[in-house]
């Protein structure tokens, strides 16, 4: 009896390793690379900044990335631009009030059109984008990396698997209550927005 | 004292403009730190780290010749060294 119990279990567990489960994946990154860059390219200036505290977590799958779920943080007092007085208006209360608003959030509630190369997997995914207290659905193209058991690599002395996430968007900062419609041919309207961030699952 | 303040003046646009030209011609804003990019061999991702340095732009440009303009200008103020000579 017993030995029909171990081989149900370990036949049980190999079919899961096989088919392969739903990992959560902690995108705190110890080694501090994660980061978001923005640009805006307005007539008269253009504007390059980046942001590094990121966080968040996200279930994914590779055998079923249609599944994938999660929410990715990014905290406005890590925004950074080359310019010091530059940084201290786009932080202050006429433009992205970072006291007041500390997040900028990415939740993913679908993902569709996949699409699966190696270990890459593009996909539309869909959310809500929240930026200053304003929330957006939005659907943005995503790629996805899962790399097995490449944690020890990066964090020598752990196992486990990285997630990596890349995805480029555009949104409008009229649509987030950024002065809209004010200092236009300085600071555009449109804000390119790209996210590379490594996320681990230890196993 | 004229003189002093022309020859000033010259040296402060000059250079201004050379270290402007020295650090890159950086024709945005003066910046205090710049973007330094790691790059991560797992997986791929391009960091951005900042270093404090300071980086003259067009701003800085146009402090050195505000500056020399006011000292040119305020060498208007002296009179020209005049030798009087007087024959008996």
């Amino acid at each position: 009896m017993n030995i029909k119990i171990h081989i149900m279990l370990a036949a049980a567990c190999l079919g899961r390793a096989a088919l392969g489960a739903p990992e959560t994946f902690d995108f705190k990154d110890p080694k501090g690379i994660n980061n978001a860059h923005f640009s805006l390219d307005a007539p008269l200036e253009a504007i390059n900044g980046s942001a590094s505290g990121i966080s968040g977590t996200v279930t994914f799958d590779p055998a079923d990335p249609a599944s994938t779920k999660g929410k990715i943080i990014v905290a406005s007092s890590t925004l950074e631009l080359p310019n010091k007085m530059q940084v201290t208006h786009m932080k202050s209360d006429k433009w992205l009030d970072v006291a007041k608003y500390p997040e900028i959030t990415f939740e993913a509630t679908g993902v569709k059109n996949i699409r699966t190369e190696g270990d890459n997997i593009t996909a539309d995914v869909a959310g809500t984008f929240t930026l200053k207290g304003i929330s957006k659905e939005m659907t943005v193209p995503t790629k996805f990396t899962f790399l097995k058991d490449k944690l020890g690599q990066r964090l020598p002395g752990k196992n486990g698997d990285i997630l990596v996430i890349r995805s480029k968007f555009t949104i409008k900062r009229s649509d987030f209550g950024i002065m809209p419609g004010q200092a236009e041919d300085k600071v555009a309207e449109a804000i390119d927005l790209s996210l590379s961030v490594a996320g681990a699952a230890p196993h | 004292m004229k003189k002093a303040l022309r020859i000033l003046a010259v040296v402060i646009i000059v250079a201004a403009a050379v270290w402007w030209l020295a650090m890159g011609a950086n024709r945005g804003w003066t910046k205090t730190s710049v973007p330094k990019k790691t790059l991560d061999p797992v997986t791929g991702i391009e960091g951005i780290s900042y270093e404090n340095r300071f980086v003259p732009g067009v701003d800085f440009l146009a402090a050195g010749a505000l500056v020399s303009a006011f000292l040119a200008g305020a060498s208007f103020i002296f009179r020209n060294n005049q030798i009087k000579s007087t024959t008996n």
